[in-house]
């Protein structure tokens, strides 16, 4: 492997409005490395990944990029000096084959017409290169969203890029999807392409990363090899302090039945599907994305019908299967899209929390002020939300904030069996801590908690008991004692 | 970022002036117009010009205010100026050839605004037909309702005792005028204060959030849109009581008009967001709008490209700052 500095960025700083994004960064890329860059939401990463993309001007510092200096003006500029990034959101046509979508805006003609056997045999010697099992022909809707970021690679590839940059690629995929995505990098490793890669999931890192960089508040903490740092290391470095334990679990007496699920059933994605929850207890639900998780969650939230089965709360059968039934019945959701699902973002945190128990800060029918604040602020201080006041726009805070509104609105009504979709997706390391301290909280007050996740590691840390999904049955039950990642995948794969 | 950070350090006299005008921008050309208007006619700023622009723009705001819950809601009603034109030519029919009194016939004529409404809110939530185009249908069937009823003639020989309504004052204050207050605060305090005004923000906000929070988006739609039929219709009654005849062709375009003056009044077109008081502000700029081309001598087919071209550029703005906050 070659030691040769691809890309050296030297004292860059980035400064908006009452914020400094970046401080005096300064860092080596070198050539044929896959580079990992990391740090909490907020930490500066996006900010210097659109500074090397063109969209955001430097305030400060140098870039030099294959010996010559760097100062893209725009993302096409950027692409035409060697680096381009791809993005957590895909920005393909779907409707297009793959091969026009490879060379979308520069068709390959002869004689002003589209050639279209060239320009299907061009992208077909790119999927090649990275040995995707994919024909160029192909339309991009009927690709998995990992085929969709290969194709965004070839894409990025047949620019002649020397640096690629890929946001959080992994985000998104299920570990199947990880695995082709994962192979594709060591493949273009492998023909000496430098990668820049931004995650938060930390296993990946040890896989894949040669070096690391970590970020905090806009600081460079340090540059390292990966070789010398552990999980442990890094996190702290990424937090600024030692987390002395990253699932604060406790034991919690499991007390009387509170949710039983009998033979639920909807469609391909629930089927059959039984099991109880206690007063005191996590009970997570593993299982790939598209396993029927959510959609078992919504089916006993009463947001979607069931198509038979029962659902008992505390004793009593749920009839009607509606939310309005359910929320009346002291069952809450905190969904899998805090943005499009849980929040309304143009309102403010007030008016968020205040949502589902609106009934309690009525006067004569009336919205009474001093109720809704009252209200509000008791659920700012106890979960201890960051905002400047209870009036700011929900928008406007960060997800593990945005996630602690979720979880007020729910709380107002004091629920009793509180079903959290993907609890901790996009919350960095320090408020996923946070997160985690809730639920122990809640199940400590009595309250069963439901905990669908894909991150097994907060599952094994954090429930007390495991129900295994796969293509929308149960495929396996087992308490963490005894569970091990291997055990669940095993479960989650095939029965 | 947005304005809720630079809080200013010295707090004077000024910064809750300031901050009223940042949360009505349109405020500022309200005021700017009526200065110009003042310099260009004397009488402009008399008691009697502002009550009469006030009743000028009346009917067109109560029109705005059911428009504004619907675009708060998250639809959008092209129909309301086909329902003036039918509620009006069912109040006057009612009158005159059903032989109903007034009161009768003007509650059927907010009923069948009622209805309509309904209609719309029906094929936008349930059925899920675009607003658009759901409420475009709705247009075509009430204004042909409205020909067919009347043969595309006028009905006149309307009883005096209505004409307080359009051309009545109370404490010199014109009847349209007050009832438009009245709307206008009844509209505010729904939106404001009561439960079912927060759900409407809420369903337009976000509707798959507001779900999963318990609230009946589709009903909390549907009576948006019939809010909005009953407003129309009143707004017809006024028209056929200040014309004293009931005209087929009433409120032509009058929706165009109104979503002019929601539009520039703050409300934002994705739904979700905007104050009634800013409507208001809107309806009057629309109002003064006419009013000073009318003065100097614009003619109507102008005014027209003048309207149009305030509400291109009214909209442009909203998904200008929309772009802009979702960047943020």
């Amino acid at each position: 492997m070659s030691e040769k500095v691809l890309l050296e960025i030297n004292g860059v700083s980035k400064s908006f409005p009452g914020v400094k994004a970046l401080d005096n960064i300064s860092f080596c890329v070198k050539e044929g490395h896959i580079h990992a860059l990391i740090g909490e939401n907020g930490a500066g990463k996006s900010t210097l990944i659109k500074i090397l993309d063109g969209i955001y001007k430097p305030d400060a510092g140098t870039m030099t990029f294959s010996g010559k200096s760097l100062s893209p003006r725009t993302p096409l500029d950027a692409q035409k000096q060697g680096i381009s990034v791809v993005h957590q959101e895909i920005k393909l046509v779907d409707a297009l084959s793959i091969a026009e979508n490879i060379f979308l805006g520069r068709p390959k003609t002869s004689h002003n017409l589209i050639d279209w056997k060239k320009l299907n045999r061009e992208a077909q010697v790119l999927l090649d290169s990275l040995e995707a099992n994919l024909r160029a022909e192909i339309a991009v809707r009927n690709l998995s969203i990992a085929q969709k970021q290969i194709v965004e690679i070839c894409k990025a590839m047949s620019y002649n890029v020397k640096l690629l940059i890929m946001d959080e690629p992994s985000a998104a995929l299920t570990i199947k999807e990880q695995e082709i995505l994962f192979r594709t990098m060591r493949v273009l490793k492998a023909k000496g392409l430098t990668i820049i890669y931004i995650s938060h999931r930390l296993e990946e890192i040890f896989n894949l990363a040669d070096e690391v960089t970590v970020l905090r508040d806009g600081c460079l903490v340090d540059t390292m090899p990966i070789d010398n740092v552990d999980r442990k290391r890094l996190i702290s470095m990424m937090v600024g302090r030692e987390l002395e334990n990253e699932y604060p679990k406790e034991k919690v007496a499991i007390g009387e039945v509170l949710l039983d699920v009998k033979n639920l059933c909807r469609g391909r994605m629930v089927k059959n599907i039984s099991f109880q929850l206690h007063r005191g207890e996590i009970l997570g639900i593993a299982g790939l994305i598209g396993s029927g998780r959510t959609e078992t969650a919504r089916v006993i939230f009463g947001a979607d019908k069931k198509e038979k089965g029962t659902v008992l709360i505390k004793g009593k059968e749920l009839k009607k299967q509606t939310v309005t039934e359910s929320i009346q019945n002291k069952i809450a959701l905190v969904p899998e899209d805090r943005r499009s699902q849980g929040l309304i973002l143009g309102m403010s945190v007030k008016e968020n929390i205040s949502l589902v128990g609106i009934d309690h800060i009525l006067k004569n029918k009336i919205i009474n002020n001093r109720l809704e604040k009252i209200m509000a602020l008791n659920f700012i201080n106890k979960l201890r939300i960051q905002t400047p006041d209870e009036e700011r726009e929900v928008k406007y805070l960060s997800g593990g904030n945005q996630q602690k509104v979720v979880l007020s609105k729910w709380l107002a009504v004091d629920s009793d069996v509180i079903i959290f979709d993907e609890p901790t997706r996009g919350i960095d390391v320090g408020a996923k801590a946070e997160i985690y301290r809730l639920l122990v909280a809640l199940a400590r007050a009595g309250k069963g908690v439901i905990m669908i996740s894909s991150e097994l590691p907060e599952l094994l840390g954090m429930a007390d008991r495991i129900i295994v999904m796969h293509e929308g049955r149960i495929s396996g039950e087992i308490y963490s004692n005894d569970a091990t990642q291997e055990k669940i995948l095993d479960m989650a794969i095939s029965h | 970022m947005d304005r809720h950070q630079e809080q200013p350090q010295s707090r004077n006299f000024f910064t809750p002036i300031l901050r009223w005008f940042d949360d009505y921008p349109i405020a500022l050309a309200v005021i700017g117009l009526c200065v110009i208007m003042s310099l260009i006619s004397s009488s402009f700023l008399s008691f009697n010009n502002i009550m009469n622009v006030l009743r000028q723009i009346s009917m067109i705001a109560i029109l705005a205010a059911g428009q504004f819950l619907v675009l708060v809601a998250g639809g959008i009603d092209i129909s309301l100026g086909s329902i003036v034109g039918l509620a009006g030519i069912i109040f006057s029919m009612g009158m005159v050839k059903w032989g109903m009194a007034p009161i009768v016939a003007a509650l059927l004529a907010v009923f069948i605004g009622g209805i309509s409404g309904f209609f719309n809110g029906f094929q936008d939530a349930i059925v899920g037909i675009p607003a658009m185009i759901a409420t475009l249908g709705t247009q075509g069937v009430a204004r042909g309702l409205t020909y067919v009823l009347t043969n595309a003639y006028p009905i006149s020989d309307l009883p005096e005792s209505i004409s307080f309504l359009g051309r009545g004052y109370l404490l010199s204050i014109p009847w349209p005028v007050i009832i438009m207050l009245i709307v206008f605060l009844i509209i505010g305090f729904i939106s404001q204060k009561t439960k079912f005004g927060r759900f409407v923000y809420a369903s337009g906000g976000n509707p798959e959030a507001a779900y999963l929070s318990g609230i009946k988006v589709k009903k909390v739609k549907i009576t948006t849109y019939v809010i909005a039929g009953c407003l129309a219709s009143l707004s017809g009654i006024i028209l056929v009581s200040r014309l004293a005849s009931g005209q087929p062709n009433a409120g032509i375009g009058w929706e165009f008009e109104a979503i002019i003056a929601v539009i520039i009044g703050g409300v934002s077109l994705a739904g979700g967001k905007g104050k009634i008081f800013g409507v208001l502000l809107g309806a009057i700029l629309v109002g003064l709008l006419t009013n000073g081309m009318t003065l100097l001598n614009v003619s109507s087919y102008y005014q027209q490209i003048v309207k149009g071209l305030v509400l291109v550029f009214a909209v442009g703005l909203d998904v200008y700052q929309t772009r802009k906050q979702n960047k943020a």
